[in-house]
């Protein structure tokens, strides 16, 4: 491929300027004109007006809304001040959004959604256009399968009003507003996302998928997850965005809260690229019952800035946690990202295993935290963090925390950072491969491990990804 | 017999540290030719510049393969005129599955050669590749493991002769595939040189030891020292070293 196309794929990727803008001249995104920027209690008020939603959630959002004017942003981390919440368009109504037209989308995007292998309809949705029809039929289809079992799977917006009650019972119960100013921020102007409850004993043995759904919700900036295993329930619930969106906003601060009760077993797969201007700081969290089990299983690519660290509360005895991550940190980003496991109850274990890229600049930081309470006897954990740096600019770092209480706790932490090796790559090339496609081979067999638990279209979507960020990496 | 590969004092170092001092040979098309010698003469370095490991340096002289200088070439440009590289130490490359990785390079190899070359489906190449396995005894396990991933030494040394079979180049250099084999595993490492050898390919084998060779038919044999083709000659230069060691060419 001439160098010059590469390039221009690759800034479609990266969302860089020039594309951005050919992007908002093409469509001057009419979506925003009766939208206002910044935040204040009038908004709020707004949005839940616009939802119709009942007194309890607005007296949530109010309550939210004071406590993100009182926490001071993270004093650790990624320097986040140049962040303007000024800026920031909080809610946009997704209908006028739709009156955007598929063909109005540049050539260039269209073909990188055509790289990726995406199919058109799914591509629109992507591009933020005609949403709607396509993730309704994607749902229903989902709905038929497991709708006489009692599964509830649902857009957030529409269950607040079909099942108030379970909503009100779990809703920001796991992340509480109070947990730091994002997740405060999150529960003021929280819009869309979904909501999936599996009621007792239900096993529902195919992934759940929120790959069209949580694009279809418009800006989907502030989405909010909320999921509920009951005893002995079984699940998979994965969410993809594995292409570049095009939001005028650059703050995405989602939440996942997941409830995974006695005896059920929940894995939360997630693959996450956000445009390469945004701040990508979203919560995730996971109660865990008696002998129960939560997976996280999750690739972060795009955004300026990513803080994530999903994390377990091992609160029944018997529970465990698997913590799967992967973060690729390009030009310009910083990716801190990691874990947290809390361990609360007797018995528990966890395992934690974490691989990051840093390429032609980008910092990759794992951050973690193993809490193991003094009530907590006989914890198991396991650490495991590997770090590939591709180039001498880049970097990698690893702040590991351990708080133990409690002296029976077994705990193992394993670190490695490395180059790619050039024996390696020449081995490859004497095979006939040029050393791009050796090193991108090379990165992907590093990510194995994560890619190969993710169901067979994300992994090779993964892949994908991969072989766009190491474009250009050699030579 | 047409030459396909002629290397005119080829000079070549790691770091400040010369170890080819001018090595001079013609490679025919259907020939065998060994490169005999002590530890540390240059055999392997000779084996990873004809290929074009980026790690040696101060290069200088010629390597003409098949009409053209290649001594600048990347290595998958030389992969792609047919020239294959059996490693003394082949890399193992986790996560990387074998069976994957040879297809992707043999559809590229052969869609280089052959314009109009119509990409089999992945099933077909596995029947290939199992047919391969078979005749080197290689378990069929083996190759959707990661490249030479917890593979025995004698398990890779086979395996790089599963990709030359598969690969099917033009001219395949050996580095010390002998190494580390048992009597078992170096006759069916032989029978597979023996294969490709007859389809009137060309073959330069490096090794130190001569067990390897009573197995093959070599055309000539080359003894290095320190850097340079220090003798020439037919199989008979065999027997001379297996008597009298390297002593004497040290000395000469």
């Amino acid at each position: 491929m001439p160098k010059h196309k590469r390039h221009k794929i690759q800034d479609v990727i990266l969302g860089s300027s020039t594309i951005k803008e050919a992007w908002e001249n093409k469509n001057p995104a009419p979506y925003l004109a009766g939208s206002k920027k910044g935040l204040d209690e009038d908004l709020v008020r707004f949005i839940s007006k616009e939802k119709n939603e009942p007194q309890w959630m607005l007296e949530h959002r109010l309550a939210s809304l004071k406590l993100f004017y009182t926490i001071p942003l993270p004093q650790w981390g990624p320097d986040l001040r140049k962040l303007n919440l000024e800026q920031i368009t909080y809610y946009a109504k997704a209908v006028d959004r739709q009156s955007q037209d598929w063909k109005d989308v540049p050539q260039d995007i269209k073909k990188t959604f055509d790289r990726l292998g995406i199919p058109e309809a799914e591509q629109k949705v992507l591009a933020g256009v005609g949403a709607q029809y396509e993730s309704t039929v994607i749902y229903h289809n989902l709905k038929k399968q497991f709708r006489d079992q009692g599964v509830i799977f649902e857009d957030l917006d529409v269950a607040l009003h079909e099942y108030p009650d379970l909503v009100k019972q779990y809703f920001m119960k796991c992340v509480s507003p109070a947990l730091h100013k994002f997740a405060a921020l999150h529960g003021a102007v929280w819009s869309g996302g979904t909501f999936l409850y599996i009621p007792k004993g239900v096993k529902v043995d195919m992934p759940l998928q929120a790959y069209f759904r949580m694009n279809a919700a418009g800006m989907g900036q502030f989405e909010h997850t909320l999921i509920i295993i009951e005893e002995s329930g079984v699940g998979h619930y994965i969410e993809g965005c594995s292409a570049p969106r095009y939001g005028v906003d650059s703050l995405h601060a989602g939440c996942v809260e997941v409830f995974v009760k006695d005896n059920a077993h929940f894995r939360y797969s997630s693959i996450e690229s956000w445009s390469k201007d945004a701040y990508n700081l979203n919560t995730k969290r996971a109660i865990v019952g008696r002998d129960a089990h939560m997976e996280w299983v999750g690739g972060n690519f795009g955004s300026a800035i990513t803080m994530l660290y999903p994390c377990s509360v091992l609160a029944g005895i018997g529970a465990s946690a698997d913590h799967l991550g992967l973060a690729f940190a390009n030009k310009g980003q910083k990716q801190d990202t990691g874990a947290k496991v809390i361990h609360i109850a007797s018995n528990t274990s966890s395992k934690i295993q974490m691989k990051s890229i840093s390429k032609n600049g980008g910092i990759s930081i794992y951050r973690g935290l193993l809490d193991v309470r003094s009530g907590a006897e006989n914890v198991v954990s396991n650490i495991n963090c590997d770090a590939l740096i591709l180039d001498d600019i880049s970097q990698s770092q690893t702040v590991p925390e351990m708080k133990i209480a409690n002296q029976s706790a077994t705990v193992a932490h394993e670190a490695s950072a490395g180059k790619i090796n050039e024996d390696d790559i020449f081995y490859l090339c004497s095979r006939g491969l040029a050393p791009e496609e050796a090193a991108t081979m090379i990165v992907n067999g590093f990510i194995n491990p994560i890619a190969k638990e993710l169901p067979l279209e994300y992994a090779l979507e993964m892949n994908r990804m991969i072989e766009l960020e190491m474009e250009g990496s050699v030579g | 017999m047409k030459t396909l590969l002629s290397i005119k004092n080829l000079f070549a170092g790691i770091g400040a540290k010369e170890i080819l001092k001018g090595v001079n040979m013609n490679i025919g098309s259907k020939e065998m030719h060994v490169i005999m010698g002590p530890n540390g003469s240059g055999k392997s370095t000779l084996a990873n510049v004809l290929m074009g490991n980026p790690k040696f340096s101060h290069l200088s002289g010629e390597i003409i393969f098949r009409n053209k200088n290649i001594k600048s070439e990347s290595p998958d440009k030389r992969a792609a005129m047919g020239l294959f590289l059996a490693f003394q130490y082949p890399r193992e490359i986790s996560g990387v599955a074998l069976n994957r990785f040879l297809f992707l390079a043999y559809s590229k190899l052969k869609s280089g050669k052959d314009k109009k070359y119509k990409q089999i489906s992945v099933f077909e190449f596995q029947e290939k590749l199992q047919e391969e396995m078979k005749k080197l005894k290689i378990n069929s396990e083996l190759t959707s493991r990661g490249i030479n991933e917890g593979f025995s030494g004698g398990e890779k040394k086979k395996a790089e002769m599963l990709q030359l079979g598969i690969l099917d180049p033009e001219m395949a250099i050996l580095d010390e595939t002998d190494s580390g084999l048992d009597v078992d595993a170096l006759k069916i490492v032989a029978e597979a040189i023996n294969r490709f050898s007859k389809k009137n390919k060309a073959v330069l084998l490096v090794t130190h030891y001569q067990r390897l060779l009573k197995y093959l038919n070599p055309n000539f044999i080359h003894v290095m020292i320190d850097g340079k083709i220090v003798q020439s000659g037919g199989p008979e230069l065999v027997k001379k070293i297996e008597k009298e060691g390297y002593g004497n060419f040290l000395n000469g």
